[in-house]
């Protein structure tokens, strides 16, 4: 409770109080973040369960009685009779869990990586940072599209649509971990050269105990903004991914899925297929990217 | 009395060659960076050894050498008979280690920030396995704070109390040899003295050995029992306090004192040291001083003066005595 109380008073409580855009897009995050918790019991029917649809109840527009049986849907139905508002929660389950566990792999992988290429030096780091260069000269979503293609041309066909969201979290992470590493090489870098170092090496400490205890808890500040970016950066990577069809696939579909399916109905008139996934993606990467500027300005004392 | 820390013909050089392919594309030979030159001397149990030099003289590369955190070029460094540098047993390094410690320069620096202090304390005791229950504030009492600071991080406190919790660090492995650079030159005046006072209190009481890098005089004479001067990574002049300011024998000391503030001169006018120290990757030939020497010869632009030993100093001049 204390503990609680003396968060509420920090200065970073403070300025977040006072930045109204944070509040707003932490407010949203929360609340698409519930959603996507409590999904089985918001969704008014199941997605992935067939014996629920009813194909007549496919094409129905948003908030008007379907024609043929008269059941009014929220954000309509698609093709198959599917309701748009729990496809979009199902889906936004998928995009978020891809995006939190790949920056979670590309934070663990950047932060080991980087610790080693800043504390050990020499060939080690030379030959981690020339990686991580040569990587960055690629763009991330071609990396992320070559390892999903490698990857899925090695695992057997009965295994695909099972593992197809972990190899897009591999991916995806894969493709991110240069930002981490370069941070934290970096801060890394200051950090080693000061006197509590020293001090920890004079008494015969290992070089895993330095980085792990010292080095790691001053270093992690900067990681925290670079996690909060990057979780945005990865929903759009995998909606990308996805809706160029190399992502999700259709038996899981996510918000990336639920657009590309949604844009080949959109000449035809039936805009909300598309629309309400659209609109969702951009809320949740917005206000998550929005989150992490602020975060970013928050934790620079220059900007104070 | 048996000598803790023997030093002998101590070198250390660094490459501080430019990156290879600049070399040569640009035909540049390599670069060599000698800080620390042929020096030696022995501290005594229980006793303070100064060393005293201009920024570049190379008195912490000594002292971290003498620690154990750099390595050495040429020459040994023996601390309680072990030689650090030569010795193969690991075991015997981590015994010796442990009677050594540190207290460093920065008390901003030399403290993990999101460590709690009694953590930083145990630190040393923690990372051998031994017993730390109620170390840290026994050590802060020692150290004049209080054991409920034990629980505090270390922007809680102002720079001296850190350099206070600094030397409870230090103290918490029970060491015999301190190595201490510049403790007390990023503290005000006043604090100065009561972390000295402390200091030279805890020294007495625990039978410390402290090996004392410093570039100011008045406090080095006011501590030491003998005191080193070095100048350009070379030993000059070594001397009891009484000796080296009543009569230096080096021409660099007598300059340094020359130029010292002192109490009872004020108004006086001081004649500031003439020139500066001399580049280190290309020093002079023979006496490393003899271009800032108002009594330099031919001898000392052709030969290196020996260490001689002059009624209870040792002098490296050809002209001294």
């Amino acid at each position: 409770m204390q503990k609680l109380r003396r968060i509420w008073q920090s200065d970073l409580a403070w300025n977040f109080r006072n930045t109204p855009v944070a509040v707003v897009s932490a407010l949203i995050v929360l609340v698409l973040g519930l959603a996507v918790i409590f999904a089985p019991l918001i969704a008014p029917h199941d997605p992935f369960d067939p014996t629920t649809l009813n194909l007549m109840n496919g094409f129905s527009e948003p908030m008007q009685p379907n024609p043929f049986t008269g059941e009014v849907f929220l954000l309509g139905t698609d093709d198959q009779g599917r309701d748009v508002f729990s496809t979009i929660l199902y889906g936004m389950r998928i995009s978020l869990m891809v995006g939190l566990l790949s920056v979670a792999f590309a934070m663990v992988l950047g932060i080991i990586l980087g610790l080693i290429a800043g504390y050990v030096g020499g060939w080690t780091e030379t030959i981690i940072m020339r990686i991580a260069d040569v990587q960055l000269t690629f763009p991330s979503i071609l990396v992320a599209m070559l390892i999903f293609g490698i990857v899925k041309g090695i695992t057997p066909v009965e295994y695909r649509d099972q593992m197809a969201i972990w190899v897009l979290i591999l991916a995806i992470g894969l493709g991110e971990w240069v930002q981490f590493a370069r941070v934290v090489r970096g801060a890394t870098l200051v950090e080693k050269n000061r006197e509590y170092v020293q001090a920890a090496r004079l008494i015969g400490r290992s070089k895993w105990i330095i980085m792990i205890r010292h080095l790691l808890p001053n270093v992690l500040s900067p990681v925290l903004v670079i996690a909060t970016i990057s979780l945005a950066l990865a929903i759009i990577a995998e909606a990308t991914l996805s809706f160029l069809g190399v992502g999700a696939p259709p038996t899981q579909p996510s918000l990336g899925t639920l657009i590309r399916i949604g844009q080949s109905f959109l000449f035809s008139g039936e805009w909300w297929i598309l629309l309400f996934p659209a609109l969702t993606l951009l809320t949740l990467a917005l206000s998550v990217n929005m989150l992490g500027d602020w975060l970013r300005d928050a934790l620079n004392p220059k900007l104070r | 009395m048996n000598a803790i820390v023997s030093v002998n013909d101590l070198t250390r050089v660094f490459d501080v060659s430019k990156p290879w392919l600049n070399r040569v594309l640009e035909r540049l030979p390599k670069s060599n960076l000698t800080a620390v030159s042929e020096v030696s001397f022995n501290i005594e149990e229980n006793t303070v050894y100064s060393l005293v030099g201009e920024s570049g003289s190379g008195k912490s590369t000594i002292g971290k050498m003498v620690v154990g955190l750099l390595g050495n070029s040429a020459g040994d460094v023996e601390v309680s008979g072990v030689n650090l540098a030569r010795e193969s047993n690991a075991e015997t390094i981590a015994k010796a280690r442990d009677t050594i410690q540190m207290i460093f320069q920065d008390p901003y620096a030399s403290m993990n920030p999101r460590w709690r202090v009694k953590d930083i304390i145990c630190e040393p005791v923690a990372a051998k396995g031994g017993e730390t229950v109620g170390l840290a504030e026994g050590l802060l009492e020692q150290v004049g704070l209080s054991a409920e600071d034990a629980s505090k991080f270390p922007h809680e406190f102002s720079g001296g109390q850190r350099q206070r919790i600094c030397i409870a660090r230090a103290l918490a492995s029970r060491p015999r040899l301190i190595v201490c650079d510049e403790p007390t030159s990023a503290l005000d005046v006043s604090v100065q003295a009561q972390v000295l006072n402390l200091m030279s209190d805890l020294k007495d009481d625990l039978g410390l050995t402290y090996l004392f890098i410093s570039h100011d005089l008045t406090v080095v004479r006011h501590i030491s029992d003998r005191i080193g001067v070095l100048y350009l990574g070379r030993l000059v002049e070594e001397a009891s306090p009484d000796d080296l300011f009543e009569a230096p024998k080096h021409p660099y000391t007598q300059m340094l004192i020359a130029a010292a503030p002192k109490m009872d001169g004020f108004g006086r006018e001081v004649e500031p040291p003439k020139g500066e120290i001399p580049d280190p990757i290309n020093p002079p030939s023979g006496c490393a001083f003899h271009p800032r020497c108002p009594a330099a010869t031919t001898l000392c632009a052709q030969f290196r003066p020996q260490m001689r030993t002059i009624s209870g100093s040792r002098v490296a001049c050809h002209h001294a005595g």
